[in-house]
Order: structure tokens, then sequence, then C-alpha cells
């Protein structure tokens, strides 16, 4: 299953755009926000939480599609579903790749573009915390959607109607989080409800993948 | 052993092949014959676990099938070593590769090492299985910028490092030169010889000394079922 890992990791650092893709995205998302909302600094940190939520949710999207796509027009995949490693394994470790080149970088990446959007300085140790825990979720809730449309010409739109909604707890729950952070109120309900999500989707994305991913290489 | 018995398979829905039962000995080959869609690859896929049987059964040592496609599953980003490393280890194999992994031999053949000590076995160790496949030359390159035929011997080539006995091949040899079809046929007669088993659906003479199936008889009636199982997907 590190083999897999690994090697999902080093075509996404060969093929580019694997790790700066989904950054460049959300710092032009997060970057545009005050163009259009206007320079007022008030209204902007109020907005701050939910703007940096929204755009990791939609950062993580971009390169969902690829997950499944790249492997299964190679014949790997079925190659993979025939070898010894588990489907729902070789799920999770595709779920870990993915999170590695995106939710990681817009984790890291969320404090620098908070100060764009003057976050309340009390908000960032939150921004921090509920990105690390809830993005893993964004990733796994992802890739079963990109099994979903694995087999599908143009599945990357579809792929984003079905995922989206599937991401609006992590989303309310993450953005909570901040504001209350922000607020100076103690967030830790939200970040426990966000772990719990995140808990949840990886002890049943991998299963609900893996037998999507079976289904589709009949 | 592989036996099949009474096996229907289906495509999206459809049955296309019905009844079809074959016994292969160890050490045997099988080749499979019939004019496009009959249902080889059909078969082959379900003899191999990718899709399920509609009717009937197959039964092969649990754990030693592999399946080989008309695609390779070859990375274009990777290098010739680095895919077949990988197969390696998704099949628990990488001590097989291990030894010549490292590259600061590379491009240097497989040469015995003094003392004679470390003999490669047939087919097993990476340098002679980039010798059987004429891809010691090529070791570095990266996928992507192969040909096609040299794409399809690094694909062959990922069957000789997983170490599986049982193998499904679907049109192994499509693309391949003669000298290339005659690499490969000699690896194949290598691994029967190890008591190793092969389906081979191809079109050409690879001068096997195999029996061979024509899937013409089995073609299922085109009403047989199937509607059943379309509700369900």
């Amino acid at each position: 299953m590190i083999a897999l890992l690994l090697r999902d990791l080093r075509l996404a650092v060969r093929a580019g755009g694997g790790f700066g893709l989904g950054l460049a995205f959300f710092l032009i998302v997060v970057v545009l926000v005050p163009f259009g909302v206007g320079p007022e600094t008030e209204l902007l940190s109020r907005i701050a939480p939910g703007i940096l939520w929204v755009a990791s949710l939609l950062a993580a999207l971009l390169s969902l599609d690829r997950i499944f796509a790249l492997d299964y027009e190679d014949g790997s995949l079925a190659l993979l579903a025939t070898s010894p490693l588990p489907l729902e394994g070789a799920a999770l470790m595709k779920a870990l790749a993915h999170w590695i080149t995106t939710g990681l970088p817009l984790t890291i990446a969320a404090p620098a573009l908070g100060f764009l959007l003057s976050l309340a300085p009390d908000a960032y140790l939150y921004l921090l915390i509920s990105l690390l825990i809830g993005t893993p979720a964004l990733s796994m809730i992802g890739t079963f959607g990109a099994a979903l449309t694995v087999g599908l010409r143009r599945g990357g739109l579809l792929l984003s109607l079905l995922v989206l909604p599937l991401y609006v707890p992590t989303l309310i729950f993450g953005a909570e989080a901040v504001r209350r952070g922000a607020d100076g109120l103690d967030p830790t309900g939200a970040l426990i409800l966000l772990g719990g999500i995140t808990a949840g989707t990886f002890a049943l994305m991998p299963f609900a993948t893996a037998a999507t991913l079976r289904i589709n290489l009949r | 052993m592989l036996t099949v018995q009474n096996l229907t398979c289906a495509r999206g829905g459809m049955p296309v092949l019905s009844d079809v039962g074959f016994t292969v000995e160890a050490g045997q080959a099988l080749v499979l014959r019939g004019p496009n869609g009959i249902g080889k690859t059909t078969l082959l896929r379900t003899l191999a676990g990718l899709q399920p049987t509609i009717e009937g059964e197959v039964d092969y040592p649990e754990d030693q099938g592999a399946y080989a496609s008309h695609a390779d599953g070859v990375k274009a980003a990777l290098t010739v070593l680095e895919n077949l490393q990988f197969w390696a280890d998704v099949y628990g194999q990488s001590d097989v590769a291990a030894d010549v992994l490292p590259g600061g031999t590379a491009g240097q053949p497989p040469a015995a090492p003094p003392g004679g000590g470390f003999t490669p076995t047939r087919g097993r160790g990476l340098p002679s299985v980039l010798d059987a496949f004429d891809l010691d030359d090529l070791r570095n390159r990266m996928g992507g910028t192969l040909s096609a035929g040299q794409r399809r011997r690094l694909g062959l080539a990922r069957l000789a490092v997983i170490g599986r006995k049982v193998l499904f091949l679907d049109e192994p040899t499509v693309s391949l030169d003669r000298a290339s079809v005659s690499l490969f046929t000699d690896w194949l007669k290598a691994h029967l010889a190890a008591r190793g088993i092969a389906v081979i659906a191809t079109h050409i003479d690879l001068g096997l000394d195999a029996p061979e199936l024509d899937l013409t008889p089995f073609k299922a009636a085109p009403d047989m079922g199937g509607g059943a199982d379309e509700a369900f997907l």
C-alpha cells in the first residue's frame, strides 16, 4: 500500500500541477474576494473564515477527477483491482495521496491568506487546526466521488455536483470553528464534530469507494 | 490447475458466453480463439475476477492469478525500472527487485559477479527480467517516451516480476515485432516449465505446444437472461 502512495506522490510531483494547481487556485480565489467586496477591513475579517473554507473546498475539488481517471485510462486500475492489494486499501491510499498533494498545502498556506483577509488574530490557530482536521474528509469524500464517475467522459462537472453537497457538514463545522475562534468563543465543540465527520469518512468511504470501483470496472 | 465449469459471463449485462468449461493443468497453456467480439476479453476478465460470473465456477489456486489487459498500465512519468518496481512492491515481491534498484550500476548488463555466488533464478530477479524482455537499455527511460512495442514489452515484463502462476493474457503480442514475440514466447515457455498456467487470447501463432479453444460454440443465445441484472445496475 505504501508503494501505491509513494507512486502517486511521485507521479503528482513529476506530472507537475499536483501540488501547485490547487494551491494557486486557492490563492486566486482568496485574493479576488477583497476586489469583489471592497477593502473594508471589518467586513473582510467577518467573512474571512467562510471565504477561506469555501475556497479550500473548491481547491480540493479541482484535482479530484484525476484521482482515478488516469489509472483507469492506462489500465493500471484494472491491474490494481486484480492485485493482492485490497481495493479498500488502494482507495485509502489514493485519498491520502490526494490529501498530501492538496489538503496539506492548503492547510499550510491558509494562515498566510488569512492575513490578506485580515482574519482576527485569535483565529489563526483554529484556522490551521480546523483545516488540518477537516481537509482529510474532503479527500476521502472526493475519492468516493471520483470512483463514482471514473468511467465517464466529462465526469468532472458531475463529480462536483455529487461531491459538493457532501462537503456541507465539513464546511459548516470547519468555518464555525474558525468563526468562534475569531469571536473569542470556545471552538472545541465544532472541532470535535469536525473530527467526528473526518473519522466517519475514514471508516466508511474506503469501502464505498472500493465497491463503486468494482462496479465501474465490470 | 485451472478449472472452469458451466461458466456464463456477461458484458454490459448481456451474456456473451455460456456453458464454457475447460481444464488447464499446471505447466500447460490454453489459447483462446474466436472472431472479434465473441467474448475472449470478457472471459479473461471474468477469470481474473474483474467481473462476477453469472453462472458456473472458476477455480484456481487463490492469490495466484494475474491479468494482463489490452492496456499495459505503464505510467508515463515513471521510468521503466520504477514501473516494474511498483508492481513488484504491490505484489509483495520487492525483494526480487531490491538488489538492482539503487541505479548505481544502471546500464550495466547483469554480468555474473565474480565468485559466482549470485545467479539470479530464471525469470525472477529484475536483471534477468530486463534481459528477458530486452529492456536493459531502456531501464531509465520514462514510460511516456517508449514506443508502443516497448511499452507492451514493459507491460509483459510486469508479469515476470509479480511472481504469479496463473496468467490471463489478453492479446499479449499486439504491437510487438517478431523478435519481441519470440522473446515473450521464450519467457512464457520458461514460465510454463516452472508449472505455471497461462490462458491466452491471441490471433497469431505463438509457437506454443498448447491446446486451442474456439469460443464460437459457446456463444450465448441473445435472449438469455440479462434483463434482471440490468435492473440492479
